[in-house]
């Protein structure tokens, strides 16, 4: 079997639309909110899951038949915050100001539920490789949640995309005003609420 | 006495570790469908913060923060990198220990709170706590306060939020909302109305 035969592609591509990990899953909310006033953080966030959640899934799948089943959550967790602890002192050295605005949330990867959730649903029965594809799919589609969750948040509530102002200065002269609600804590649910409801029509999946 | 008032006010409504930081969104999510499992949830909740969340203090405080090894005659060392693994060892142990514990002492509240137990060692809340502990560098009876409001701050928010959707069973939602959109648009106006909140200082 090809490394990227069509099934292997199919790991990256399914949860990009109809298995994705927020919408559908019901994984890994509660970092997905917090980190998505501005564009960038969020950019940054998708990367540092996307990186835990490929080699957590990869040192799982390795490990899978060696570990004992009653002892597995606490070998996860451990495998899991030790890739978060790397991710989190790489951010610190190379981007501080950023690795600050993130503050709690980059240690947070480790309860986030998508790494544990397909650690316990994946890479315990699959091989290496389709769980490093199922990580990165994973993680792909938690980003692309996040990322338009960032893009409307930091557009109506500050004007600006990656810190650059894009509304014009003749709109706010006409009366156009920021909506100072995207950048605090409700927009963020309602615009998700929202998105999931797109989401959820195009794929045809209801509760 | 009065800034602990202060804190577990603000701990409970104004930053509401849910509605303000979205920590603890995923058994938010699962678990709000019925009232009484969601109460028993924020319970045990509540239950292990209070313990946590001082533990990791002293976990913090005398091993791992810069300087705090000053004791055994090491004031160079600089631990804090561990402090990831170590609160989420210390949550895990303590959340197996506390599930022992109430199984031998009290049976009939281990059998109500029996499956949220477990769950709790990878709910973002209480990790959060102890994140948020460290970063804004409370004392010892501050975190103890902290770990009391942050909790009952998620039992009052899920405790509400099962309460609502308890009613919005008989309710016409269009297909693609019903579940999770819905949910999260109500815990939206929720975290609105908490918003009102803000500003209470005693």
């Amino acid at each position: 079997m090809s490394l990227l035969s069509k099934k292997n592609m199919g790991f990256i591509k399914d949860p990009l639309m109809d298995n994705n990990p927020i919408a559908t899953q019901v994984l890994g909310i509660c970092s997905a909110l917090a980190v998505t006033v501005q564009l960038q953080t969020a950019i940054v966030m998708s990367i540092a899951v996307i990186l835990v959640l490929a080699f957590s899934n990869v040192l799982i799948s390795l490990v899978r038949n060696k570990v004992p089943s009653n002892i597995r959550i606490i070998v996860e967790l451990a495998i899991i915050a030790t890739l978060v602890i790397l991710v989190d002192q790489v951010l610190k050295a190379f981007l501080y100001d950023i690795s600050k605005q993130l503050s709690v949330f980059v240690g947070l990867i480790i309860t986030n539920c998508i790494v544990l959730g397909r650690a316990e649903a994946f890479a315990l029965q699959n091989k290496p490789w389709p769980s490093f594809l199922d990580g990165i799919g994973n993680g792909l589609g938690y980003s692309m949640i996040l990322i338009t969750v960032a893009f409307g948040r930091e557009i109506l509530g500050s004007g600006t995309l990656f810190g650059f102002q894009l509304i014009p200065d003749a709109a706010y002269a006409a009366g156009y005003q920021n909506m100072g609600l995207m950048v605090l804590a409700p927009g963020a649910f309602i615009l998700l609420g929202l998105i999931i409801w797109v989401q959820r029509t195009i794929t045809g999946i209801t509760e | 006495m009065e800034n602990l008032i202060s804190l577990f006010v603000e701990s409970v409504f104004v930053n509401n570790i849910l509605l303000a930081y979205f920590l603890g969104m995923c058994s938010f999510l699962a678990v709000s469908k019925r009232v009484d499992t969601a109460i028993g949830l924020g319970l045990a909740v509540i239950f292990v913060e209070v313990i946590t969340v001082p533990v990791n203090w002293a976990l913090n405080h005398y091993l791992l923060a810069p300087g705090a090894l000053g004791w055994a005659g090491l004031p160079d060392v600089d631990l804090s990198f561990l402090s990831f693994i170590s609160f989420i060892a210390v949550i895990a142990a303590l959340v197996q220990l506390v599930e022992m514990i109430v199984d031998r002492y009290s049976p009939a509240l281990y059998s109500a709170l029996g499956i949220f137990l477990p769950l709790i060692a990878v709910n973002c809340a209480i990790l959060g706590a102890s994140l948020f502990m460290v970063e804004r560098e409370y004392t010892f009876v501050e975190s103890a306060v902290f770990g009391l409001g942050s909790g009952t701050g998620f039992l009052l928010a899920i405790a509400a939020m099962a309460a609502i959707r308890e009613k919005l069973r008989y309710s016409h939602i269009p297909a693609g909302l019903r579940g999770l959109g819905i949910t999260m648009l109500i815990t939206g106006l929720m975290a609105m109305a908490f918003m009102s909140f803000s500003g209470i200082n005693l």
